[in-house]
C-alpha cells in the first residue's frame, strides 16, 4: 500500500515537471504575481512564529520548512 | 527584489509628500542607496493557554541587499515562558504529591485535577544569520546558522540550499541541507528510562526552595530525604542528538494569478528524543496509580512531509491555500490544511482571515498509562502532543501601511488542541476522570516593519 502511495507521488511529481512547459507567464505577465503579498515568503516573521508554536504543541513539524525546530520548546 | 519594491514605495511616497510641501525629499536624493538600507521586521507576540503555558516573544529581523541580489538576514528571537506543563501523569480521585525536576521540591495536584508542573519557566534567545546570493545564471544559493540557547537546552545549526529557475523562470526547483546539534542538559540530571520518581512521603520533607542553593538543613540527617537525593546525584548530566534535514521543491507559475509550490522534506533525528520531564503513571485494575515512571521514547526518528501550497491574486487580495501529510517511523501520520485569505480594503490596509485545521495519529508507544499487571514495554510516552489529536486555528490580522512608507499589523488568533482517546480502556476511577483534556489559547501579535 505504501509502494503504491510512493509511486503515485513520484507520478504526480513527474507529471508536474513534464507539465510545466506549457504552464507559466510571459514577463509582460507578472504584474500581480510580483505584489509583495503574492510571494511565497510573505508574512515570514508571522510563518516562523507559528513554526515555532505548533513545532512546541503538536508531533509533526516542517513541510513549508526544514523540520528541525531549532530548540527544546517543551 | 521586494526589498527594493517596498524601499521605492516608500520613497516615491516621501517624494510624493515633499513634492506637496514644496520641500527637497532627502529620500529623492537617497533613491541610489536603496539597496544598501536594511529593512527591519519585528514582531512581539503573546501566547497564553488556560491554566497553562503563557510565553512572550519578540522577534526583529534585519535584511539589507548589497547589491546584486547578495542579501544578508539576521534575526534575532527572545522569549520568556512561564505557566503549567502537563506532565503526562493521570488525575485521580485523591491529592497526589510529585517531586519537581530538580528534586528539591514537590508539589501536590489535586483531586481530578491533570497534573502540572506549576513551577516551568524558561527563557530563550535564538539568533539567526542567512546569506543568499545568486552563484550562476538563474541560480542562488543560500547559506545559514542559528544557535537557540535555553537553560537546559543548547540547539546549533547550519543549512545550505540551491535553487535553479528554468523554464524562463517560470519554474524554480530548489535543494536545501540542514544539519543541527542539540544538547539538553535536564534540571535534576537525566532520568533513566522508565526508572521511577523518587517521591518523598510528605511535602515537608522536600528541601522546598528550589532557588536556595543552601537547601533546607533540617533535611540532612533525614534518611529518606538523603535517598531521595541520592538518586538524583546518580543520574547522567547531559544528552545530545543530531537531526539532518532534507528539502526538495518545485515552483510553479501557473498563469497570471497563480503560484503554487510542492516540497518533499526528509527529517532524520538520532540521539536523545525524550522529554526528560514528562511521567507516565503505572495503575492497578481499579484505575489507582501505583508508581510513577520517566517515559522512554526510542533514539531515532525519521520523518517524511509532503507541502503543497497555492497562491491566486485576486483583484482585491490573496488566496494562500496549503496542505501538509506528515508520517514518520514512530507511526504518526498528520494532515494540516491551512488557509489565509487577503482581502485589501484600501490601498493602504488588508484585513486577513486565518484558518488551521490539523490532525494527528498516535506514535505506536504512545499509551496514557501503564498496567501494573502488564510487562513493562521498552517505549511508553504518555505525552499528549504524541496521542492521537485535532487542533484548530481561528484568527484574523489586520495590517496597514503608513504615510512614510513603513508598516504594522496585528492578529488575534484561537488555538485548541483536543487529544482523543486512541482505543484505551480507563479502568476503574480514571473512567470518570477527564483523561483527555482540551487546551485553549489564545495568540496576540503586533508586527512593525520599517
Amino acid at each position: 500500500m505504501k509502494k503504491i502511495a510512493k509511486l503515485t507521488v513520484v507520478g504526480i511529481i513527474i507529471t508536474q515537471v513534464a507539465g510545466c512547459a506549457s504552464l507559466g507567464v510571459k514577463p509582460w505577465e507578472r504584474d500581480l504575481l510580483a505584489k509583495e503579498s503574492m510571494s511565497l515568503s510573505a508574512e515570514g516573521v508571522d510563518l516562523a512564529l507559528d513554526d515555532h508554536i505548533y513545532f512546541s504543541k503538536e508531533a509533526t513539524s516542517g513541510g513549508r520548512a526544514f523540520a528541525g525546530g531549532g530548540c527544546g520548546c517543551n | 527584489m521586494q526589498l527594493n519594491k517596498n524601499s521605492n514605495i516608500a520613497t516615491t511616497l516621501a517624494a510624493a509628500t515633499c513634492a506637496l510641501l514644496g520641500t527637497t525629499s532627502l529620500a529623492t536624493q537617497a533613491n541610489d542607496n536603496n539597496q544598501n538600507e536594511w529593512q527591519f521586521d519585528t514582531a512581539i507576540l503573546y501566547y497564553g493557554e488556560v491554566d497553562r503555558v503563557s510565553l512572550i516573544e519578540g522577534v526583529v529581523s534585519a535584511t539589507k541587499d548589497f547589491g546584486d541580489d547578495h542579501i544578508f538576514n539576521g534575526k534575532v528571537t527572545f522569549d520568556g515562558l512561564t505557566g503549567a506543563s502537563g506532565t503526562g501523569a493521570v488525575p485521580q480521585n485523591e491529592n497526589q504529591t510529585f517531586s519537581r525536576p530538580s528534586g528539591k521540591g514537590g508539589y501536590s495536584v489535586a483531586v481530578g485535577e491533570t497534573p502540572l508542573d506549576d513551577t516551568f519557566k524558561d527563557s530563550r534567545v535564538q539568533v539567526n544569520a542567512q546569506w543568499t546570493q545568486p552563484i550562476a545564471q538563474d541560480m542562488r544559493g543560500s547559506a545559514g546558522v542559528h544557535i537557540s540557547k535555553e537553560y537546559d537546552y543548547l540547539s546549533m545549526g547550519i543549512n545550505a540550499s540551491i535553487a535553479r529557475d528554468i523554464n524562463k523562470k517560470n519554474t524554480t526547483l530548489s535543494a536545501g541541507l540542514s544539519y543541527q546539534l542539540d544538547s539538553i542538559d535536564p534540571v535534576g540530571g537525566t532520568p533513566d528510562r522508565l526508572s521511577s520518581m523518587s517521591i518523598l512521603s510528605d511535602l515537608s520533607l522536600y528541601d522546598d526552595d528550589d532557588d536556595d542553593d543552601h537547601g533546607n538543613t533540617d533535611q540532612v540527617d533525614n534518611p529518606e530525604y538523603t535517598a531521595h537525593e541520592l538518586s538524583y546525584e546518580q543520574r547522567e548530566s547531559s544528552q545530545d542528538k543530531d537531526t539532518v534535514d532534507v528539502l526538495i521543491g518545485i515552483t510553479q507559475i501557473i498563469n497570471r494569478r497563480t503560484i503554487m509550490q510542492f516540497n518533499y522534506g526528509l527529517s532524520i533525528s538520532d540521539g536523545y528524543l525524550n522529554d526528560p520531564y514528562k511521567l507516565i503513571s503505572v495503575i492497578s485494575d481499579q484505575g489507582v496509580v501505583q508508581d510513577t515512571l520517566f517515559e522512554s521514547r526510542p533514539d531515532s526518528r525519521t520523518k517524511h512531509n509532503m507541502y503543497w501550497q497555492t497562491k491566486y491574486a485576486m483583484d482585491n487580495g490573496v488566496i494562500d491555500i496549503s496542505y501538509r501529510y506528515a508520517q514518520d517511523d514512530w507511526d504518526i501520520q498528520s494532515h494540516t490544511i491551512e488557509s489565509r485569505l487577503r482581502f485589501e480594503i484600501s490601498n493602504e490596509s488588508y484585513i486577513q482571515p486565518h484558518l488551521r485545521i490539523y490532525q494527528q495519529s498516535a506514535a505506536e508507544f504512545y499509551q496514557p498509562f501503564l498496567l501494573n499487571t502488564s510487562l513493562l514495554p521498552s517505549f511508553a510516552s504518555a505525552d499528549y502532543r504524541l496521542g492521537e489529536m485535532d487542533a484548530i486555528t481561528l484568527g484574523i490580522k489586520y495590517g496597514s501601511k503608513m504615510t512614510n512608507g513603513n508598516a504594522w499589523a496585528v492578529r488575534v488568533e484561537y488555538y485548541q488542541q483536543d487529544p482523543k482517546n486512541a482505543g484505551f480502556d480507563a479502568p476503574g476511577q480514571l473512567a470518570e476522570l477527564d483523561l483527555y483534556p482540551s487546551i485553549k489559547a489564545l495568540i496576540v501579535q503586533f508586527n512593525y516593519q520599517f
